[in-house]
């Protein structure tokens, strides 16, 4: 009897255990709001300039979030939610532009202008090591000078 | 040794002045968009096409001959939830009409939201999401509410920056373009 009891205890452990996952789905439906801010914080609202959508106070920002967690809910990816984002309001709601057209400039104009003054400053260093230091004693005028200037004030004692 | 770098440091120079020159004109190209305030009267208004939230395309050429009344508008601006009763308002005084056509575009709303807001007001004129923002960009918006009036030549007649406080004042402004013809 005790056996049996604990047979079927085990059992509706396993049942349990078993039925746990189940309730997983409906978990992962309803995305957190860490889950909403991760890809939030890569957007910015037209309306609040220089404000990542995640820290944004704003009612539109608020509706913004709700949209991100409404298509996330729709099994959209990370990406597919700045595409959509990006086709409704514009690519400059993209914290990290698309590599396209003049945008390319964000990416290589800084490295470039890195290289330029790595390139600039490397050639300078050489320069300046490559240039003759300053040699002997000074100009033979000025000793003439200060030696006759000696003499005197030794005449005048 | 001079003269062996010399080719190079031309070279140099051009790239450098070039490139100067090329990022002058970008920020003067930037600034030129920025300072160029909001659309004037007389005006040629911009081409646009609105898709409406029940699927209609409406494009500029579609209202030659119109007068046209485009608000841009948002669910979570406050002073538009006043201003969507008196365009309503003066759209019912005018629907009956063929020369009179007035648009809805919502800036940088939801879809969701954008609904509930025209359900909540009853509005029923045509209204759409302005995709990418080209309609706010390209009448050089500076907010919401604005209102441009759109004469039968396509031209700017009015730009009302904020709400209007009253059916009457959008009936004034329509009723004067209607007079003109």
């Amino acid at each position: 009897m005790r056996i049996a009891a604990l047979v079927i205890a085990a059992g509706l452990l396993l049942a349990a255990c078993a039925g746990s996952p189940a309730a997983a789905p409906s978990a992962q439906g309803a995305p957190s709001a860490d889950e909403v801010n991760a890809v939030a914080k890569n957007l910015y609202c037209p309306v609040c300039a220089n404000v990542p959508l995640d820290v944004c106070g704003t009612a539109a920002c608020a509706q913004w979030r709700g949209q991100i967690a409404d298509l996330l809910t729709e099994g959209y990816t990370e990406q597919q939610v700045y595409d959509y984002f990006a086709a409704q309001y514009g690519q400059g709601v993209l914290a990290v532009p698309p590599a396209r057209g003049l945008n390319w400039l964000v990416y290589l104009l800084p490295p470039a202008v890195i290289l330029g003054a790595g390139l600039l400053l490397a050639r300078n260093l050489r320069r300046w090591r490559q240039a003759p230091a300053p040699q002997g004693k000074a100009p033979a005028t000025e000793d003439d000078y200060t030696r006759k200037l000696e003499e005197e004030l030794d005449a005048r004692r | 040794m001079t003269e062996e770098t010399k080719p190079t440091s031309i070279l140099g120079r051009v790239l450098a002045w070039g490139l100067l020159i090329t990022l002058l004109a970008l920020v003067g190209m930037q600034l030129r968009s920025s300072l160029q305030g909001v659309l004037t009267r007389g005006e040629q208004a911009p081409d646009f096409t609105l898709v409406t939230f029940d699927g209609q395309t409406i494009t500029s050429a579609d209202l030659e001959g119109k007068v046209v009344v485009l608000n841009i508008w948002a669910s979570w601006c406050l002073p538009c939830k006043d201003e969507a009763v008196h365009l309503e308002q003066a759209w019912q005084h005018y629907q009956s009409r063929e020369d009179v056509i007035f648009l809805g575009v919502a800036y940088v709303d939801t879809e969701r939201e954008s609904l509930a807001f025209i359900a909540e007001h009853g509005v029923t004129y045509p209204n759409g999401p302005d995709l990418g923002t080209l309609i706010y960009t390209s009448f050089r918006a500076r907010g919401v509410p604005e209102t441009f009036v759109i004469n039968k030549l396509g031209e700017i007649a009015s730009v009302k920056i904020g709400p209007y406080q009253s059916v009457q004042e959008i009936i004034t402004v329509v009723d004067r373009l209607l007079e003109l013809e």
